[in-house]
Formats: C-alpha cells, structure tokens, sequence
C-alpha cells in the first residue's frame, strides 16, 4: 500500500523497530550520514547500514546486502533506500525478498516500477519523503526548528504518541 | 491525529503550540534562557553538526521563538520560518542568505524609506548591488536583472503609496531568470495575503506591526516555501561547500531546508539579530487575534476613507479600497477581504495644511509606526522617508501633502469626530495660506 498522508507515515513508524539502510555513507557530509546518524543517536528506531563498501559505521556492524542483513537478523521492518532512482528497482526486489515490510524511498528515488513492486507484493510504500524529517514531524524535532510541522493538537506530548 | 485541514483562524491560536511537553501548560511558555545543557558530548556534537534537532543557544534557537516561527510558517503557508530582532534583519537575513559581496538585487521602488536605505547603502557598502524599479512595471524588473541578480524584492502593500504588486507576475519574471520573488508582506499580513500562494518563495514580515498588533515589540520573521530549487547552481551560497560548515553543501544535504537552515545555522549565527523569547511569547499572543484584529482593522478602514472622500479639504486619498484606486483590479485579486488599514491623503494646502492637521488631533497618534490597534497618523515626507534622495522620494511616492493613517480599531465615530476636527485646521491654515 502507498501511504500517502500524515497519519499513515506516522503509523508506520509508531509500529516499526528496524531500520535496514540501503546506501548508508560513512561521509559525515552525505545526506545518508545525517539520516543515519539522527536515527542512531535518537535510538527509538534500530538502524543498520547496508553497504558493501564499509564495515560499520560509527560502530554499527554493515551488510553488504539486505540478505545478508535478513539471514542474521530477521526481515526488516523498514528498507530506507538511498539510491539512484534507476536502481530502485533492484532494491526493491530484494527488500522484498528480505520479507521487510516497508520500503522508504528517499528525496528524489522515484521510480514507478519500484513502486510497483513494492506495493503488489504487499509493502508498505513511501515515496520522496525522508525518514528523519518525518520522524520529526511527529516527535516535535521540526518544530523545534521553527519549521511547520502541521501538526495542530491540544493533547500532551506523552498522550499524543501512540507507542 | 487525523488527516485534516485546518482553517487559518485555527491554526493562528495553535500552530506551533501544542501543550507543553513537560509541564502541560497550556499558554506557550517563555523559555528565557540563553543556553541548553547537553544530554550528552555525542549529543552536543549531533546539535553543533546540524544531525539533530534541539536548542544549543537562544540565538540560534529558542522554544518560545520556535513556536512563533512554527505559528507563522503555517500561515504563510511556508516551510519553516527563521524569526529575527526586526523586520529590517528579517529582509537583510533573507538578502545575505542567498547573496554577497558582487551579486546584485532587483527591487520595486516604492517601499519603506527603511528598506530603501538598507539596499542602497548598507548592501552597497557590503558589495551587493540595488536596483529600484517603478512596482507597476513588470518588464522593468525583468530588463533590470543581470548575471549575478539574486533575487527580486517587492512589498504586497508598498509603502507609503499603496500600490499594490502583481505577485504572480513578478514570480514569473523571477523563475524565469531561475531567482526567487522575496514579498515584504507587512502590511498585508497572512490574514489577508499569503504571497507564496501566489508563487513568491520566500516572505518577511516586520512582526512589529499587525503580527504583534499592539505596537509593543520589535520583531521580524522570514518564511519561506521549501519550493525554489536551490539546487540549480544559480545560488552557490546554498549549491557549493559552506567553509562555515566543514564544506557541507546546504542544498544536498537539506534538501528543501537549505535556505531555512543556511539562514538560521550561518546568517543568524554569524549576524546575531535574533528575536527576543519575551518579545515572541507577545508577538504569539497577537497571532491569536489577527484574523479578528485584520477584519476591523479593514472595516474601519473603509468607514474613514468613505469619510475622507466626501471632504473638500481632501485632495486624494490612495488605497486600494476605493473604486477608483489604479490598484482596486490588483487588490480584488490578491486582496479579496480588503487592502489593508494603512492608507495615503493629499490635503489641499500642502505641508501648512498637513502640519495643521496633524497638531490638531487629539485621539490619532502621531509617531512613525503603522499596524497599532490604536490609530495612527504621521507625515512621512519629514519623518520615515525624510533620508531618502528627492529622486528617491518621488519614486516612492512621497509628496509634501501627503499624510499616512493606520486605521486602528476604536469607535469609528470617535476617529471621525477627531479627523474633522484636524480637517477644520488644516482648511484654516490653507485659507491662511490662500
């Protein structure tokens, strides 16, 4: 299923646990390393980098693939792809091998017959978002930014987070 | 939560403020305090890196400042917003986000003496160059932009003339020479403009004045729209390494935030002119009202310009309110529920009659300031655009005769009352005159 709205990207990351990065860079400059390392610090999501090229990344143990990432340590819960738009494809064939749940497709990795795939086989799709802005979203950290996170709500914090 | 629009009256009293995380307070609360401690040193480096979200510094960030940025991006209609000391370090933050020493700005003339001043001497001195073009000429804007132009400036409502800009003609002429259209939209304000609905990308307002409502404090604050693609390479303060950074390249690394983050995370660090948690804690509160406030503001508005245009002593009165305002197409279009409650008249006399009118009211205030609940009046010939060149007056629309109201929102009959009062002086002193 494709979320599309809010609601549904907040849900998704309410039930989710792990994270299987694909194309994670140890280049504290690359966007990948942002995402990573907000995910890693913030702790509430288990992220792991998928790269052949690297061993860990700061002290996160790598895969070289989501195979080999599954056969360890079970199907992800979320695939987060930071990759060109031409290999999603491939991506998400093995993210569907890999039995994840979800795929994440990063800022500009639109590719429809990702999507596709993806989606026929029962995944929940996410298109052209980013992971760590739209964890934001939800726990306050955009605002914290002086940025609109559109959220309008009148309950506590603790009441409004559904984990 | 659920997937809902909210209306704009809603979101002007909780955008930005749900209760406090920590405490449960309903009212924002003023976090007066310079500086955050650390969860931890890995913690401090993610915040100093830009990694994490989190307060360091009240000059870079603040809670209480946050929640008014977040309150106004939301209705503006923009990204993010990054608030500053003042409406002027809100345009100068905007211009030095994406310019510097050897780039160029294209503006409409008719804007506040302030303004005209700061592009055309303090950017000069610093390198960037200012052209003033007529608001109403179009393909001036777009004849006056050269290689290294980096942005097109304009107000909504131009002051003190109330001439009222094209805004989706100037973002045109903009995208097509791949810069942003900047919209000064103070006097509008989002209750009765949103410029990025029209295709601007980036919005300063002076929060001193209807935003805050009560002429109290200073304030600014910049939105932007998370739209323009920065990326391109014509802005190469967002598109190429930040040595004040470890040569991160904005653009790539935040996507849509660049210009946000660049001008919170260098132009607000490096320059300073940060707005105040007291003064934000104020300018929230007068949000909660500005829908309300802008639809009397314009009511009233209305009620002393039909009572100006019935007075012999009156030569002209310009606002766009009026049926024969050269701008009544342009603010029917991007004005629907009116043009504001700051407006210009020409009293028959000039300067005398002026002066006279102005020495006898007794309930408008005379002080260089627009936007006040209470009403205002002032002569700006001798006062906020007294430093501008006489070429420059006249471009702005400044004549001797001219006095400027900001219709507040007491009795209208009371500032009725008050105006012919100031009218009977100011006929005594032309018949002096005479």
């Amino acid at each position: 299923m494709i979320l599309t709205t809010p609601s549904q990207r907040r849900d998704l990351l309410a039930r989710s646990r792990t994270v299987a990065m694909v194309g994670a860079s140890p280049n504290v400059i690359r966007p990948s390393y942002f995402v990573f390392s907000y995910l890693r610090t913030r702790g509430t999501l288990e992220v792991t980098p998928i790269n052949p090229a690297v061993q860990d990344i700061d002290g996160v143990t790598a895969y070289p693939t989501l195979a080999a990432y599954a056969a360890e340590r079970g199907a992800p819960d979320i695939v987060d792809v930071f990759r060109k738009a031409s290999d999603a494809p491939q991506v998400a064939r093995e993210a569907i091998a890999a039995g994840a749940k979800a795929i994440w497709f990063q800022y500009g990795v639109v590719n429809d017959e990702a999507i596709r795939l993806a989606d026929e086989a029962g995944l929940d799709v996410v298109v052209d978002r980013c992971i760590k802005v739209e964890s934001a979203r939800f726990d306050g950290g955009l605002s914290v930014g002086g940025h609109n996170s559109g959220v309008i709500s009148s309950r506590r914090a603790a009441s409004r987070v559904t984990t | 939560m659920e997937d809902h629009e909210f209306g704009f009256r809603t979101r002007a009293l909780h955008a930005g403020t749900p209760p406090d995380p920590a405490t449960g307070a309903r009212a924002m609360p003023i976090y007066l305090s310079s500086s955050f401690v650390f969860d931890s040193t890995e913690h401090a480096a993610e915040l100093f890196a830009l990694r994490t979200y989190g307060n360091i510094y009240s000059r870079i960030g603040n809670p209480t400042v946050a929640a008014f940025e977040e309150r106004m991006a939301s209705l503006e209609g923009g990204l993010g917003g990054v608030a500053t000391a003042s409406g002027l370090s809100a345009q100068l933050s905007a211009v030095l986000s994406i310019a510097q020493a050897g780039d160029h700005i294209v503006s409409a003339a008719s804007l506040y003496g302030g303004t005209v001043t700061q592009f055309t001497v303090t950017l000069k001195r610093m390198g960037i160059d200012c052209t003033l073009v007529p608001g109403d000429d179009i393909a001036a804007f777009a004849a006056a932009v050269r290689p290294h132009t980096k942005l097109i400036f304009t107000e909504t409502i131009g002051n003190p003339l109330g001439n009222i800009a094209d805004l989706s003609a100037l973002a045109r002429v903009a995208h097509d020479a791949a810069i942003p259209l900047v919209v000064d939209n103070t006097f509008a304000t989002p209750a009765l403009c949103r410029p990025i609905e029209w295709g601007a990308d980036i919005v300063t307002n002076s929060a001193t004045k209807f935003i805050g409502g009560h002429g109290t404090v200073i304030g600014g604050i910049i939105v932007e729209s998370g739209k323009f693609p920065w990326a391109a390479g014509k802005h190469p303060l967002l598109s190429e390494p930040s040595p004040g950074y470890h040569d991160m390249n904005f653009a790539e690394t935040f996507g849509e935030f660049a210009f946000l983050m660049r001008a919170r995370a260098e132009v607000l660090r490096d320059v300073g002119a940060c707005l105040s948690p007291m003064n934000a804690w104020l300018l929230l509160q007068g949000l909660e009202t500005l829908p309300l406030r802008m639809r009397a503001h314009v009511e009233n508005a209305r009620a002393i310009a039909a009572f100006l245009r019935e007075r012999d002593e009156v030569a002209w009165i310009n606002y766009a309110e009026l049926d024969d305002s050269p701008y009544r197409a342009l603010a029917q279009r991007y004005l629907p529920q009116g043009a504001g409650a700051i407006f210009t008249f020409g009293l028959r006399g000039g300067r005398e009659a002026g002066r006279a009118f102005i020495e006898a009211l007794e309930l408008w205030s005379h002080l260089a300031n627009v936007g006040d609940a209470k009403s205002l009046v002032i002569h700006p010939a001798s006062t906020t655009h007294q430093q501008l060149t006489d070429s420059e007056m006249t471009a702005a629309g400044v004549t001797p005769e001219m006095v400027r109201l900001s219709v507040g929102l007491e009795d209208v009959a009371d500032l009725i009352w008050d105006l012919e009062n100031g009218l009977r002086a100011a006929r005594a002193a032309a018949a002096v005159r005479a």
